[in-house]
């Protein structure tokens, strides 16, 4: 797998260029695993924890499936989980709501919502996420009920968490494509909420 | 180890491993020395104690353990639960 010297532009391309040979050659890595590696990082995004979701609020099935095993139920709607760690799944409810936050690092459900936003990994939001998450969450401009119990899940080893949102009203007899275009990145970390309104709060579309 | 029972009140070590030398360490400083209770065991994994330096690493258990908020930072409480993943070698039965 040679790479064409006119995309050796840094040094840096250069050596990740000349590893991948040197891994080739030894036969660690085959070009068709690197591939798949990638094709499968390309499309992991927060649209596939969103199709997750919608499905869980059609199907009662998929619902207690994706509860008992993140991982089985993002493989049964074609999500590539080869290699991540297992994931969990946190399921709010009226009366209860979670938040995910990763207070050592960033250890995000990469395969099913894509590349953490910048804000997940900064140091003001793991150290507030576990001290003050009704004040966190508020500044989102998410409204939850007063007794709304509030559980953080600190995400510091081997699995990794998602949210998966209660279903908004006023969204009787919608389809599963529209329900998923309702689930934004936030509202699977627990920052926001999904609402069918257009006043909802947005979560960040930056990643870092 | 003995498997720890959901509902198991435990201890998390008071320990500083990263005071004595390089350490690579997936239970944060805020738990350390507090009580909480076993929700649940999520699996067994290689200690990433070991993996984090390539040594050979043994599997050990780990658990989901729940704690009050009340019980780790002054008011005003703001969380109601802080569930946190700790691996087994970290907890000690009350």
């Amino acid at each position: 797998m040679t790479t064409p010297p006119d995309l050796l532009a840094t040094p840096a391309e250069a050596l990740f260029a000349a590893l991948l040979d040197v891994l080739a050659a030894k036969g660690v890595v085959r070009e068709a695993e690197l591939a798949a590696r990638i094709a499968a990082t390309d499309a992991a995004s927060p649209a596939q924890g969103a199709r997750m979701v919608a499905r869980a609020w059609v199907d009662p099935t998929y619902r207690a499936l994706m509860l008992a095993d993140g991982t089985r139920a993002a493989e049964a709607l074609g999500i590539p989980m080869l290699g991540a760690p297992p994931l969990g799944v946190l399921e709010n409810r009226p009366g209860l709501h979670h938040l995910v936050v990763c207070t050592l690092c960033s250890c995000y459900p990469r395969a099913v919502l894509g590349y953490p936003p910048f804000w997940f990994k900064s140091a003001a939001y793991r150290a507030r996420a576990v001290r003050d998450p009704r004040g966190v969450i508020a500044e989102w401009g998410t409204m939850l009920a007063p007794d709304t119990e509030i559980v953080v899940v600190d995400s510091t080893a081997d699995y990794r968490w998602m949210v998966l949102p209660s279903r908004p009203d006023g969204t009787d007899g919608w389809d599963e494509a529209a329900l998923a275009a309702l689930v934004r990145e936030g509202d699977m970390i627990g920052v926001t909420v999904p609402s069918p309104g257009p006043a909802r709060a947005r979560p960040s579309a930056a990643t870092g | 180890m003995t498997r720890l029972g959901p509902g198991t009140r435990v201890i998390v070590r008071d320990d500083w491993p990263e005071t004595r030398g390089e350490a690579h360490i997936r239970t944060p400083h805020y738990v350390r020395g507090r009580e909480g209770v076993v929700v649940r065991h999520l699996g067994n994994f290689p200690n990433p104690e070991d993996l984090a330096f390539a040594r050979p690493a043994a599997t050990v258990p780990l658990y989901h353990v729940r704690f009050d908020p009340n019980t780790l930072w002054p008011p005003p409480r703001s969380a109601d639960v802080l569930l946190v993943e700790i691996f087994g070698h970290w907890l000690e039965a009350r």
